[in-house]
């Protein structure tokens, strides 16, 4: 909980005026969100142990970091564009085109790293493309992105068509790289893909948590004008961390075509919203300022074991709808109804007091 | 859902009786130690004797696709024939990703078959590998994999592909006089069904050189998504004459969409693949003249006797016969592409004459 402590001295502004009269420091009330994804992960587990019968199956460790891993990997930078203010709804597409990227030019005959290259540079391009609409001409962020959304997955299908590649008469992609979809690490039930969402999830959180940007990404998120006033460059911190968000999508690309051995133009369509969900229910406030990379990761692994434990009891789909927009929902209530709560109580604090005058 | 637990649980014997028959012969997987350390059973069944107890996994390309649901419901009244049971799994969206988790709970409840309708020819391909290795027998049905032989497996064709694509280009021209700019409202543009029906058609089209193709629009199997393309052709191509929808859910759409624009309707004829409990409404005011399908029970139904075919032991080779239950046919597995696959039979046309006649 340290890490919170090092957002504290630079969350000192009107929003927090609930900390004016010293009962509510701010990272009291995010230790309880976190607390209360630990104790929600372990009943889910628990839940899960007991009514599945294979869920204590080692594998399943491994096929949740393979399902969840590369959405997972895509939800920290989405964390940073949230704690602004913003939000990017064009990762899942930006996923799509860099597969389709790959996809494209190793139909064409193209070595397989520098198709990597190329797909990541395609991200950064998209991502840059957001950044630019947002942060230079002051566009909102979700209409900016919804545009990329269909402008990104229409350039992938516009690459591949309805050819999913490897398509007849291609090479297959190098078994050693496709086999991070089947195999695991060896001597773990640990998916690469999971190993690289916790990797990145340390340095993420490092950088929120312990670090002037992390810091300068908090001030901007609650208090936009504030943290202008502060001497931080609030747009081009938004315009970089778009271009982040688009970099780690097209990573996501390449490792969901990698896992598949194969990538059509849709992979991963509407992937975008289960993102959001984990960022949201990782207790990051969708007004900007609030959040934890921890709360994100015990999202993951809440989303990702549940998603496993609902396929494995053959819970229909549509179900498992409902239960995912159900977390949002929480998400959405429980801080901002807190909040609400403590504004009611206040406000009738504040009118109870002139009364004996 | 504890019934479902149970029936697992009860299954692993069975399951693990295949195993020690060698089937795993090559296993090195780390996943499977529940597996390994089963009593050594006989898992010898006699040649077209089906064992009983068997769990297959239906995988279809999504949950809500009625044509699947009554796959579906025709594989759980094969198994049930046969002593077994069927567990309908998938996601809501047509994408592989959705299904993949689907795979990865068949394997982990050691089922005995999976039978799949792919929403990608070979995304999935590396978890119904290891689904293979581990002696689960991998049958695809509607929509093929193509993952050669890593794993192989059988695919139940609904239909020749080539009698599909050809007979709504022939249906079609019968109703325009074989004249005039058509065009094609299919699925996803991946769909691996649609565009192999799509080449036939451009083929057979080829007889008919009075009749032009000008634009081939994906609805992807979406409503509103089929809708939006389909008001692009009609104002795109002023002199469309016919269209031709290879998908359940282009056909009822493009059909509502005729029925209530009624000017629209009179130049333009639709044809293809439709649901007869969808279609009947348009076939009888004279909306839609007549469309085709196989009985996608049928074809479900099929699918369940081939997996409990091979789950039995029948090999997975050309020449080798399984029984049918109540289609009362003996199908032989026919190489061709690269992969064994048996048909279903011809596709069935409806008009106003037989649409009463189905209840699908």
């Amino acid at each position: 909980m340290t890490s919170e402590l090092a957002t504290r001295p630079s969350g000192d502004s009107a929003v927090l005026s609930g900390r004016a009269d010293g009962r509510q420091p701010l990272w009291r009330s995010l230790a309880r969100w976190e607390t209360g994804l630990v104790v929600v992960l372990v009943g889910v587990l628990i839940w899960a142990s007991v009514k599945s019968p294979t869920f204590t199956d080692p594998s399943t460790l491994f096929y949740i970091g393979v399902n969840t891993g590369y959405t997972a990997i895509m939800a920290l930078p989405m964390t940073f564009v949230v704690m602004t203010g913003e939000i990017d709804l064009s990762v899942a597409s930006m996923l799509g085109l860099a597969g389709s990227t790959v996809g494209y030019l190793w139909h064409h005959g193209w070595n397989i790293w520098a198709a990597f290259a190329v797909a990541l540079a395609v991200g950064v391009v998209g991502g840059a493309l957001n950044g630019v609409l947002v942060a230079r001409f002051g566009l909102p962020s979700i209409a900016v992105t919804i545009g990329t959304l269909t402008m990104f997955r229409g350039l992938a299908e516009v690459l591949l068509g309805s050819l999913t590649i490897p398509s007849l008469g291609d090479q297959q992609f190098p078994e050693w790289l496709t086999n991070i979809g089947v195999n695991s690490i060896p001597g773990s039930q640990l998916s690469w893909s999971m190993l690289l969402f916790v990797v990145l999830a340390v340095i993420f959180g490092v950088v929120l948590h312990v670090t002037p940007l992390g810091r300068a990404m908090v001030a901007i998120g609650l208090q936009p004008e504030a943290a202008k006033f502060a001497g931080i460059r609030v747009n081009r911190m938004k315009f970089w961390l778009f271009v982040l968000s688009g970099l780690i999508s097209a990573f996501a690309g390449i490792l969901v075509t990698l896992q598949q051995a194969s990538v059509s133009y849709n992979v991963g369509t509407g992937l975008e919203l289960n993102v959001v969900a984990i960022v949201l229910f990782g207790g990051v406030s969708i007004f900007g300022g609030r959040g934890t990379i921890l709360g994100v990761v015990l999202s993951v692994a809440i989303v990702g074991s549940l998603q496993m434990a609902l396929v494995q009891l053959n819970v229909s789909a549509d179900k498992q709808n409902i239960v995912t927009g159900v977390l949002l929902l929480i998400s959405v209530i429980v801080p901002n109804g807190a909040a609400a709560l403590r504004r009611a109580r206040d406000y009738l604090r504040r009118r109870a007091r002139p009364r004996p005058l | 859902m504890t019934g479902i637990g149970a029936g697992r649980r009860t299954l692993v014997p069975a399951a693990s009786a295949v195993l020690a028959g060698g089937v795993l012969a090559a296993c090195s997987s780390t996943s499977n130690d529940g597996g390994g350390s089963s009593p050594a059973g006989s898992a010898g069944a006699s040649s077209g004797g089906i064992k009983s107890g068997l769990t297959v996994y239906f995988i279809p390309k999504d949950t809500q696709n009625p044509y699947e649901v009554l796959a579906d419901e025709g594989g759980q009244k094969a198994l049930k024939e046969l002593g077994g049971k069927v567990v309908v799994s998938s996601g809501t969206q047509d994408t592989a990703a959705a299904q993949q988790p689907s795979i990865q709970a068949a394997i982990q409840a050691h089922a005995d078959a999976i039978v799949i309708a792919g929403n990608d020819p070979s995304a999935l391909c590396p978890s119904l590998n290891t689904a293979a290795r581990q002696g689960i027998k991998i049958v695809a049905f509607d929509s093929d994999v193509q993952c050669g032989d890593s794993p192989n497996h059988l695919f139940i064709n609904q239909a020749d592909t080539k009698t599909i694509g050809t007979s709504e280009v022939d249906l079609l021209a019968k109703q325009i006089n074989s004249e005039g700019q058509i065009a094609i409202l299919s699925a996803a543009a991946s769909a691996t069904n649609q565009n192999s029906w799509i080449k036939y058609m451009k083929e057979q089209l080829k007889k008919y050189p009075k009749m032009k193709l000008v634009d081939t629009v994906y609805g992807n199997d979406d409503p509103a998504t089929s809708l939006s393309v389909l008001q692009g052709l009609i104002s795109g191509y002023p002199n469309l004459k016919g269209i031709i929808s290879p998908t359940t859910v282009g056909i009822s759409t493009a059909a509502q969409y005729l029925d209530t624009h009624s000017d629209v309707a009179k130049r333009i004829t639709l044809t293809g693949l439709g649901l007869p409990s969808e279609m009947r409404k348009y076939i009888k005011d004279g909306t839609v003249e007549s469309f085709e399908l196989w009985n996608p029970s049928d074809l479900g139904y099929l699918a369940g006797y081939a997996a409990a075919a091979l789950a039995s032991g029948t090999p997975l080779q050309e020449g080798a016969t399984f029984e049918s239950g109540s289609l009362k046919k003996t199908y032989t597995m026919q190489q061709g592409d690269g992969e064994l696959s048996v048909v279903l039979g011809p596709p069935t046309v409806f008009d106003k004459s037989n649409i009463d006649d189905f209840n699908f």
